[in-house]
């Protein structure tokens, strides 16, 4: 039986990371939800073939992760992580695609390795988007935000119960975990032995829910979490959404890198 | 399987973002009807419960590697279709935002492929929760989950590989994981009913108009791709065949490569013949300014840095 702790560690860096102070951390958190929305969606709507087009693009999670103390290390390493399903998929392109397409430096360059390049910068984009977003908003502010975007209360109320008790649980797990590797002496889990296992953790569970559940009604709990304090919309919320708004419009309307490679010199045509 | 923003089209991320959307309001709606004072403690430790086991791997038997919990139709099984979206519908939105499992476009995909299959499509063939149902329903849930991955990411088409290939790779495995889930599944139940009988589970109901909702959102994403795909493709030369007569690609860059595609293909008379001067100095300069824009953006991102230690 393994316990993957990088991964209950990473979720407790973000959470840190919250925590911190900066602009980035002070704006309002619908504001940066829905500018992430944005970008994301920009980014998928161009064709598979576009590369340099989307580089323009680096500049809002790179920017947010500078001002908002994001470490860029911290960001690569959730990269690589979750890269294998998409590498996979992205490196079976050369192969289907084998038609010449560009010239990149006197070698030819197949439709498929072009198509290979922009799969993997949209997906170091997205992800360090969405890194970004909570590393600087926090569950508690993205839940808030989704809460006044529309989502269903019962929806955000169930989001912040799984975040505060994620860590709960996930704490028993790895002390049941640990129980069990002192006395197997090297011993791999067998399916009965876990299934034993996590129903110990659900049985406990199911009753730590039903205590909550009292304790919290005996407290007057009508279906709402009180707010600590309600969000405020201001003036730099406006013009950051604004800003980043026209950004994108702009990026995705006219190519600002091939904009920009016609002003070095040597390699304009 | 998470999909990632990488893969998907806006046209199918929106689809089933919507149809996703429409299954979380509709639970949601049920959930607080059932149990007005919120009844979320058991709702949201459970989806942390889902959280934590699917931390722990196990090793399965006969190979050398190790499988984790789903969790999908352990939450179904124990609280029906409609909580058991909504709580796999928050661990995958947790799952998105704090590990990057799963893009945020492609969250309707993901939240429709691992919550609404298994809640509403793969419950019903549980039927009377002993060990045959629950692995036909836990095969059943990986099988459609894996195919409407494949059939998503076709549809958005990313990538070029076919679907059949796809099923291919996807399908085999996910029938391995689909029993290894039944069975943790099964003997998680058994346990629980040995050590905590008084706990009943919910039936189930209402899976006809989820399903209509699933083949409708598959519908419109496949039309909407048609519409949004800038490449030529099948309709579109079914449509030129019945008009007779070639559409004339418009000139910007997506159709030109498109059309350079086209010079191999099978159909060699359909297609811009030869290249257009200086394609190859346009293709450079794009990626020397793709190469100077990513190093101004890290320039910035230093200054930036900078200003905000100094600060």
């Amino acid at each position: 039986m393994g316990f993957r702790a990088a991964t209950f560690h990473h979720f407790a860096t973000l959470d840190e990371l919250a925590r911190g102070e900066s602009p980035v951390h002070r704006l309002d958190p619908r504001a940066k939800v829905v500018a992430t929305l944005l970008f994301v969606g920009t980014v998928a709507s161009f064709s598979r073939h576009q590369v340099a087009a989307l580089a323009p693009f680096a500049l809002f999670p790179a920017s947010l992760a500078a001002l908002g103390g994001v470490p860029a290390t911290f960001i690569l390493r959730r990269l690589v992580a979750v890269l294998p399903f998409v590498l996979c998929l992205a490196a079976l392109n050369p192969f289907l695609e084998r038609a010449p397409m560009a010239v990149w430096g006197g070698l030819e360059v197949s439709a498929g390795w072009v198509a290979f390049a922009s799969i993997l910068l949209r997906f170091a984009l997205t992800v360090g988007a969405a890194v970004v977003l909570v590393a600087t908003t926090g569950m508690d502010g993205v839940t808030r935000a989704l809460e006044r975007l529309g989502a269903p209360a019962a929806f955000t109320r169930q989001l912040a119960f799984l975040h505060r008790y994620a860590f709960v649980l996930g704490e028993e797990a790895f002390r049941i975990h640990r129980a069990r590797t002192l006395r197997a002496f090297g011993r791999r889990t067998s399916p009965a032995e876990f299934a034993s296992l996590a129903s110990q953790v659900l049985v406990r569970a199911w009753d730590r829910a039903r205590r909550v559940h009292v304790a919290m009604l005996s407290r007057g709990f009508d279906g709402r979490f009180p707010e600590r304090q309600s969000l405020a919309w201001r003036g730099t919320d406006t013009v950051f959404l604004a800003g980043w708004t026209l950004f994108f419009a702009a990026a995705r309307a006219f190519d600002l890198a091939a904009a920009a490679g016609h002003l070095i010199p040597g390699v304009r045509p | 399987m998470h999909m990632s923003d990488a893969l998907v089209s806006p046209a199918v991320g929106g689809a089933f973002w919507a149809a996703s959307g429409w299954a979380l309001a509709r639970s949601a709606r049920t959930v607080s009807r059932d149990a007005p004072d919120g009844g979320v403690p058991l709702t949201g430790v459970l989806g942390a419960f889902i959280f934590a086991i699917q931390m722990v791997t196990f090793a399965i038997p006969g190979t050398g590697s190790s499988g984790h919990l789903g969790g999908g139709l352990l939450l179904a099984l124990l609280l029906g279709p409609e909580g058991a979206f909504l709580t796999l519908a928050s661990v995958l939105v947790v799952q998105a935002l704090f590990f990057a499992d799963g893009g945020l476009l492609a969250l309707g995909c993901n939240l429709f492929n691992m919550g609404f299959i298994p809640a509403f499509v793969a419950l019903p063939l549980a039927g009377n929760r002993r060990t045959p149902g629950i692995l036909a329903a836990a095969v059943a849930s990986a099988l459609l989950g894996a195919a409407a991955v494949a059939f998503e990411t076709r549809l958005s088409g990313i990538t070029q590989l076919p679907l059949g290939a796809f099923l291919l790779a996807l399908l085999p495995i996910h029938l391995v994981i689909g029993l290894v889930e039944g069975l943790a599944t099964a003997a998680v139940l058994r346990f629980l009913h040995k050590a905590r009988p008084e706990l009943r589970t919910p039936g189930t109901r209402g899976w006809r108009p989820a399903a209509l909702v699933g083949l409708l959102a598959l519908v419109t994403a496949g039309g909407l791709s048609v519409v949004a795909s800038r490449n030529p493709d099948g309709l579109e030369w079914a449509i030129a065949r019945v008009a007779g007569r070639e559409p004339a690609p418009p000139p910007d860059p997506a159709h030109l490569a498109a059309a350079r595609l086209q010079a191999s293909a099978p159909l060699p008379d359909y297609a811009l013949k030869g290249r257009e001067p200086g394609r190859a100095q346009t293709s450079l300069a794009g990626l020397a300014g793709g190469a100077l824009t990513l190093a101004l953006v890290a320039g910035a991102a230093f200054a930036l840095r900078a200003f905000r230690k100094a600060a």
